[in-house]
């Protein structure tokens, strides 16, 4: 009776079993793949969840033109980590989708390989497009979107685009005397502080954040917080803030400032090709104009972020993940195709060109980046953000700029190895 | 494990047999009696060991797969020590043990040892893999065109006509002269022009006697072969670049295991491998970018204490951290209690909807509500400002924020204390009480003699897992303040910061991750919390001795 128990029991629990493991992971995509009669080898990309939709139907192309199964995968959150993570583990993707200031740290935990383009590929793209994704004098992605801030405003309030930041607080003030808005600018801040929104004014009160090495790449060596010029930027910006002018405010957040905009509350808004969907909405007469200096001060430079295509180094299908991006992403089309999932002027020059005539935006953005400078991606920017960020914050709410900034730079500089 | 379990004796048995004379016939012909078969216990059994066998073979796969031959013995072993267990009527403790242990193990044992080990590593960004996949990383990154050459349109073919096993070869046109090669790991021959057929748009070559043309389905199934494939020449080596074009490129750098360091060919500069530090240096103290995990002893330890920078700020945050803990904990637990006592009133009606209503911010996800939150209590544009009339600054001055951060622990905490302080004083009989007021006791000295220290009893464990739950509490904290406000000369340690929001900020914050530093604090930490931890229980056991 006991043998038999237990035999039964053995025999139906390993039917149980191998019926399971069949039905829960070789069965399912082998059905798939012949589902779509691909014979080839597969490709998985990873990429955010806007860019994946957008991505999908030419994955769906460039797989069936080749009889090879391309899978888009959608990683919503902290993509860059679990890029790295997975990679290490062997389980990662063969494609990523992401931003240029990743590739310091992509590269410094050998996840992506250089992609080699050809001279005309190249030549094809926007040139700043190329210089962010080459790091350590190699390229190390594909670009397809460029992305900078710019001043937005509302036409209504203010027809006149201010050529000076001194220009712009006297209409923001003039406006707020009359009640008609009742903030001078939104220029995001928090109480953290925000140091890509606030690098204009930090490069036009002359501040500077990584010298350049003699190839050309940002230099960690030479750190520009806490030097004089650093110092002298932030008493400028310190003005402006809430001892000050009022122009710059801590409650002022990344929340709120798009939504102040568009709300009339204020008539200038520092942001990027992300805030324009929400002002067509409200339905704001805007206009967008290059982010104004200081009377009398520098030029004043938004960072120029890339969204590039990189081939993961410990990818499975490598050849494949190069023929993918070097080839297939080149193409105009797809960088049109993705222009109208998140309209950001495209990096290449003939989709800029194709859809710069139905959007006027894209190229006032572009003009208000062509002096832009390059988000840094060496791996030492990482010890930036949080430091410069807090010190913008605690000098706008009116800290004095040169004992914080000093120590903001002693802190940055003890992070960088 | 699993010697532990199988007794001796056992290995001679065939499972499911009848018990060995010798061992324990009593108590296992009581079993028997007392257990007949039935249909239900024997389907669960089915279903839950064909389960174990189902998630055994699943997981064996992947193992197989990366070789790893330890962890394909532990879930050998493993699998097979359950099914002995329970297929058998015997070993009736371990049956009921065995599954909880393996869950400890799985998700309490492991994950702190794991955590340990980490603490004597470099782990972290630009430290994650072994020096092999730092210096192929170094080697594949230097690889440069070579400047002036050929860039090719390949043609991947095989030699014969297979092509999933065929010998692999690139076709190579150049583009300029159209002159054709085939090219391997010997090196480069030209071919004859007539045996070749190329597309007069590009010059790629589309059929050539001799070898097979795949197209890119069939290549991509090889893609491995097809980006180790590597043609010599004089200049460099002609690589694959995708499936259609290669060129012509040359490594850089390369390494030398007989100095033990990376040369660049093109600077004659070196970089030495450092053991220590898990990267290549060279003299003048520049580190290559990739390095690799290496065991760093007690150097994670030791920077924990001696580190200005994080050892100055410590015992401020340390105090905070206390505040905020039993701040959090102690202020929840009296307004649920407050709440739980008025409810608990015989006279009070419509008991059932406070409850509801004061369940509800239990209902709403944290998460949502701390960042709600944070937003109301903005200066310009938050709701509590703008309700009271105030001008508060709540999150740029130490104190206000500090007070804000409780007020929201207060409100999300509340209704959790309310409920489980509902549960205890039902369970505590009216007599008792209705005892004191015979005897004359005024309600708070009843409350204060008799209630308080009862449900106490009940509830201590509860504070003290809520107090550890708060010690480390980083959602309140990083959703909210992110630790803020910074004094102005130091952005690393905020007033509101807790250990857990501060360490986070020095381990992941800095140059990507240093998940050795992390493992590092929270053993720190872990010590703190279970000390204090352990030092409540024993003074709560004290308690229940006198009370129950």
């Amino acid at each position: 009776m006991r043998i038999r128990t237990a035999g039964v029991v053995a025999v139906l629990g390993l039917a149980l079993a191998a019926s399971g493991c069949g039905g829960s992971g070789s069965d399912k995509p082998a059905a798939k793949e012949s589902a779509t009669k691909a014979t080839g080898g597969k490709l998985v990309i990873w990429a955010d969840d806007k860019r994946t939709a957008a991505l999908k139907p030419f994955a769906d192309e460039f797989g069936k033109e080749n009889g090879v199964t391309v899978e888009v995968q959608a990683v919503s959150k902290d993509l860059q980590t679990n890029f790295v993570t997975a990679s290490q583990q062997g389980s990662g993707p063969d494609v990523v989708v992401g931003a240029h200031d990743w590739i310091g740290n992509l590269v410094q935990n050998g996840a992506i390989d250089p992609v080699q383009l050809a001279a005309e590929q190249k030549s094809a793209f926007n040139e700043t497009a190329i210089k962010a994704v080459t790091f350590n004098g190699q390229l190390y992605g594909v670009p397809y979107a460029t992305e900078n801030v710019a001043l937005i405003r509302n036409t209504e309030l203010a027809p006149e685009a201010p050529k000076t930041i001194e220009e712009l607080v006297q209409t923001g003030k003039k406006l707020k005397a009359e009640k008609k808005a009742s903030e001078i600018l939104c220029l995001q801040s928090g109480q953290n502080g925000d140091a890509y929104h606030i690098y204009p004014l930090y490069t036009s009160g002359g501040g500077y954040l990584f010298g350049t090495a003699a190839n050309g790449d940002y230099d960690p060596k030479d750190l520009g917080v806490g030097k004089p010029e650093s110092i002298a930027a932030f008493q400028k910006i310190a003005k402006l803030g809430e001892k000050g002018d009022g122009a710059l405010k801590r409650s002022i957040t990344g929340e709120n400032s798009i939504a102040t905009f568009t709300g009339k509350k204020c008539a200038f808004l520092v942001s990027g090709p992300w805030a324009i969907a929400d002002a067509k909405k409200a339905n704001i007469k805007y206009d967008i104009s290059p982010v104004p200096g200081f009377a009398g001060g520098k030029e004043a430079q938004p960072f120029v972020g890339v969204q590039a295509f990189y081939v993961a180094a410990k990818g499975k299908n490598k050849a494949l993940a190069q023929e993918f991006v070097t080839n297939y992403v080149t193409k105009p089309e797809l960088a049109v195709a993705l222009y109208q999932a998140e309209p950001r002027p495209p990096a290449l020059t003939a989709a800029f060109d194709q859809v710069k005539g139905e959007d006027p935006d894209l190229a006032k953005f572009q003009e208000a980046g062509k002096n832009g400078q390059v988000l840094p991606a060496i791996p030492a920017m990482a010890a930036i953000w949080d430091p410069f960020g807090k010190a913008e914050a605690a000098i706008i709410g009116g800290a004095d700029p040169a004992k914080t900034i000093t120590a903001a730079g002693k802190t940055i500089a003890g992070q960088i190895k | 494990m699993s010697t532990s379990l199988s007794g001796p004796g056992s290995a001679t048995q065939a499972p499911g047999r009848e018990p060995v004379r010798s061992g324990l016939p009593r108590k296992s012909r009581t079993a028997r009696n007392h257990a007949p078969i039935t249909a239900t216990g024997l389907v669960v059994k089915v279903v839950l060991l064909g389960l174990v066998a189902g998630i055994a073979i699943w997981a064996a796969f992947p193992l197989i797969e990366a070789e790893h031959w330890i962890g394909l013995g532990i879930l050998a072993v493993t699998t097979a020590v359950l099914f002995y267990l329970y297929l058998g009527r015997r070993h009736i403790p371990a049956k009921y043990l065995v599954p909880g242990t393996i869950f400890l193990i799985a998700f309490q044992v492991f994950p702190v040892l794991y955590t340990a080990s980490t603490a004597f590593t470099n782990f972290g960004d630009g430290h994650r893999g072994s020096k092999q996949d730092a210096i192929v990383a170094i080697q594949t990154s230097s690889v440069k065109q070579v400047p002036g050459s050929t860039e090719y349109s390949l043609s991947i073919a095989t030699k014969g006509d297979d092509p999933a096993t065929g010998a692999l070869v690139f076709l190579l046109s150049d583009p300029k002269t159209k002159e054709v090669f085939a090219g391997d790991a010997g090196g480069l021959r030209k071919l004859d022009p007539g045996q070749v057929e190329a597309s007069s748009l590009t010059g790629k070559v589309t059929a050539a006697d001799g070898y097979t043309v795949l197209n890119i389905g069939q290549a991509s199934v090889r893609s491995k072969e097809i980006t180790d494939l590597i043609v010599p020449t004089s200049g460099g080596a002609i690589r694959s670049n995708g499936l259609t074009r290669a060129y012509e490129g040359k490594a850089v750098r390369a390494y030398d295991a007989g100095c033990d360091c990376v040369k660049d060919t093109e600077t004659g500069k070196t970089w030495t491998a450092d053991a220590k530090s898990g990267a290549f240096v060279a003299a003048d103290g520049e580190r290559l970018t990739q390095g690799w995990k290496v065991n760093v002893g007690l150097k994670n330890f030791s920077r924990v204490l001696t580190d200005p920078n994080i050892s100055r700020p410590f015992f401020g945050t340390l105090l905070w951290n206390f505040a905020f803990a039993i701040g959090s904990t102690g202020l929840t637990f009296l307004l649920g209690m407050a709440i739980a006592l008025a409810l608990h009133s015989p006279r009070m009606k419509g008991t059932n909807l406070y409850r509801v209503l004061l369940i509800l911010p239990y209902a709403m996800p944290s998460f949502a509500m701390l960042l709600v939150w944070r937003d109301m209590f903005n200066t310009d544009f938050g709701l509590v400002n703008n309700l009271f009339g105030l001008g508060v600054d709540w999150f740029g001055q130490a104190w206000s924020a500090r007070a804000a951060v409780l007020l929201v622990q207060l409100w999300l905490g509340y209704p959790y204390m309310f409920l489980v302080a509902t549960g205890a004083l039902q369970a505590i009989p009216r007599e008792l009480t209705e005892a004191t007021s015979v005897d004359g006791a005024s309600p708070w000295q009843s409350f204060r003699s008799v209630t308080l220290p009862l449900l106490l009893v009940a509830l201590s464990p509860l504070l003290i897992a809520s107090f550890a739950y708060n010690f480390n509490n980083i959602n309140a904290i990083w959703l909210t303040t992110e630790g803020g406000p910074f004094p102005a000369d130091n952005p690393t340690n905020g007033a509101t910061d807790l250990l857990i929001t501060y360490t986070y900020r020095l381990a992941f914050g800095a140059q990507g991750a240093e998940f050795g530093m992390a493992a590092a604090v929270s053993i720190f930490i872990f010590a703190i919390v279970a000390t204090v931890s352990a030092i409540s229980f024993r003074r709560t056991r004290k308690q229940e001795e006198v009370y129950s």
